[in-house]
């Protein structure tokens, strides 16, 4: 087996029992990306070719030469008996949303577009604090608004690694891509609505979206400050449960990081489900569809093999000694679409202010006579459809006559939502639930250009990741078969508020019980010979 | 009732933002929001307590739980540069932008 399809933890062991250097594993890696990543993410990257639409593209900066150096820097530690971190030598890659000291942080938007961060985000320094080695900054949807990485900015966007004419998710599907491609083992991500659940999903990765306040969100360029999450992308939860061990904690740079210790994820990986109170709820087995035109909502019920793939992972607990629990109601799920809408927007809008062309980022070369001016034209210019989409619907919900309708409506049904899962996990209610089970997303990764211009549909693709943002409380996805087409389907595990060593235990169980099942052994297209 | 937002209000919203839209831009968008404003009308069926407190972080934030602020004290920065060579137009130790026409508030 290649270096670079080894997991972080394997790679760690290999460095340390001295049979590959930190540098012979950059290399690899690096090797992975010009095999199979193709041109970068770019602005006005003109029209696409043929080899194009078979490659990745996760990236929009490799940064190659930074790379070999902290990897030797590893090697000389190693070499001269010094304490390593627990990620020494391990690759990742960034999510372009986090500000990295002297590299470009665009958010794969235009306004960003030469931005070159003055410091690190909190995330990014902890990794490499632990001794990881950051690869380059990958793609996503512009700003994060999207599902799908179609909306970037840097062309070509990421393509699925499982099939290059599906989509990746979103937002962070650069990260997703790299990890399902072997480029990286680890990848930094965020999830506001599902940003890093539901690409983990469609690329067939373990992603975790940690409860709010557990990471750091200092260095991320805001979407929604109240729903932001960063966290951990791998190929299993054991790489999963290392990388939230190095990035979670306080930070003295956010205010809304929580003062609670941080469990020790690796020993609890091997606790085993025993015991453990795990529910299913028939509001997570069946999808919102709602009409573009008249807002008529309608459930439907799910594609059979997410549906089937959900419950025979609940079968599969129970026959380690879980408990299943039926039935359990979360009536709100459905709004959860409906008061994103709402609330992500408001918030979106309030940080999207700060890019005016002035201080940073991109300005107009347009003559302008005036700063409004300035400010309107940059803007123009600068901002994609997705964010100024946002900006408006945020404007529009919030203004003093429609805010009583919609905004602060929409924060009393995230109560609502937030009750559901208090009293599912509520130790001495009636279901007293360790975690529930869901399927990740609503479908398996859909063709590039199918969903893209349809807002409201694409916002549906994160129908049963949302509530949880809303809520606060940790998820985790995780890889649960293929499709008949070959895709990965995705399945959710839920919990209460700093709960992730819980699920990442459900999630090893579950890849335990599976590690020997034939669609583990089928790589992503790209990767077959 | 179903509630739209007319090219009126689009226009001024637009002018908030500080935006600037060609037309296609616009159509596309007002179009877009309107079938968002569809979707969001979905949360005028659901029953509201009178007394159903709002959320604005899910995670509840005991005192325990929480940061003490920190101490209100100028530090300085040790990347003055970094930071202002970031501005598109900067001289002399400022940020050069056009001309602020004084404007009486409404």
């Amino acid at each position: 087996m290649e270096l670079c399809d080894r997991s972080a933890y394997e790679l760690t062991e290999l460095l340390r029992k001295g049979e590959a250097s930190a540098v012979e594993i950059t290399q690899a890696h690096l090797d992975r990306v010009q095999a199979v990543d193709g041109r970068s993410g770019q602005l006005d990257a003109g029209e696409l070719s043929a080899e194009d639409q078979q490659r990745v593209h996760a990236f929009i900066t490799v940064t190659a030469e930074c790379a070999l150096a902290q990897a030797a820097a590893v090697d000389r530690k190693l070499a001269a008996g010094e304490n390593l971190g627990p990620l020494a030598g391990v690759p990742f890659t960034v999510k372009d949303i986090f500000c990295v000291e002297g590299t470009p942080s665009t958010a794969a938007s235009r306004i960003l577009g030469n931005y070159i961060a003055p410091y690190t985000a909190t995330p990014v320094e902890r990794m490499q604090a632990a001794g990881a080695v950051m690869l380059g900054k990958v793609n996503l949807d512009e700003f994060t608004y999207g599902s799908s990485n179609e909306s970037s900015a840097f062309q070509p966007h990421p393509r699925n690694p499982w099939n290059t004419s599906r989509v990746p998710g979103g937002s962070s599907g650069g990260s997703t891509a790299s990890v399902a491609a072997g480029e990286a083992p680890l990848s930094l991500g965020t999830d506001t609505a599902g940003s890093i659940r539901q690409p983990a999903a469609f690329c067939g990765v373990v992603g975790l979206k940690p409860t709010y306040g557990r990471v750091s969100r200092y260095g991320l360029i805001a979407f929604g400050s109240s729903l932001d999450c960063p966290g951990p992308l791998a190929r299993d939860t054991r790489d999963a449960a290392m990388m939230l061990q190095a990035i979670a904690g306080q930070d003295p740079r956010d205010a809304t990081t929580a003062a609670i210790a941080v469990e020790d994820y690796l020993t609890a990986l091997e606790k085993g489900v025993k015991g453990m109170r795990i529910g299913l709820s028939p509001d997570y087995m069946k999808i919102a569809f709602i009409d573009a035109e008249t807002g008529e909502y309608e459930a439907r019920p799910l594609p059979a093999e997410i549906e089937s793939a959900t419950l025979r992972a609940a079968r599969l607990l129970a026959e380690m000694g879980a408990e299943i629990i039926e039935d359990v109601p979360m009536p709100n799920t459905r709004y959860g679409i409906p008061a994103y809408f709402v609330i992500s927007r408001v918030e979106a809008a309030s940080n999207l202010h700060r890019f005016d062309g002035v201080k940073y980022g991109y300005r107009t070369t347009h003559k302008t006579s005036q700063l409004s001016e300035l400010y309107r034209q940059s803007r123009a210019e600068g901002f994609g459809l997705q964010p100024k989409l946002r900006i408006l619907m945020g404007m529009y919900v919030s203004a003093a006559q429609y805010s009583e309708q919609y905004y602060n409506r929409a924060l009393r049904v995230r109560t609502l939502i937030r009750r559901d899962y208090d009293l599912a996990f509520d130790p001495n209610g009636s279901y007293r639930l360790d975690a529930l089970l869901t399927p990740t997303t609503p479908t398996t990764a859909f063709p590039i250009g199918d969903v893209y211009g349809d807002s409201v549909l694409m916002q549906y693709a994160d129908q049963l990741t949302v509530p949880a943002n809303h809520a606060g409380v940790p998820g985790i996805s995780i890889p649960a078969g293929l499709d008949e087409e070959g895709l990965p389907i995705g399945i959710q595990l839920l919990g209460p508020d700093f709960s992730e060593a819980n699920l990442l235990r459900v999630g090893h169980a579950f890849e335990q019980a599976t590690a020997n099942e034939d669609w583990r052994k089928v790589k992503p297209q790209v990767l077959r010979d | 009732m179903k509630n739209e937002i007319s090219p009126e209000v689009f226009e001024r919203l637009v002018e908030l933002a500080a935006l600037k839209l060609d037309t296609q831009e616009g159509e596309y968008l007002r179009r877009q929001l309107n079938n968002q404003l569809a979707a969001i009308q979905e949360l005028e069926s659901i029953p509201l307590d009178q007394d159903l407190q709002i959320t604005s972080h899910g995670v509840p934030y005991p005192a325990e739980m929480r940061q003490p602020l920190r101490a209100d004290q100028h530090q300085p920065s040790d990347r003055v540069k970094a930071i202002t060579s970031q501005a598109p137009q900067f001289e002399d130790g400022y940020i050069i932008v056009p001309d602020i026409p004084h404007k009486k508030l409404d």
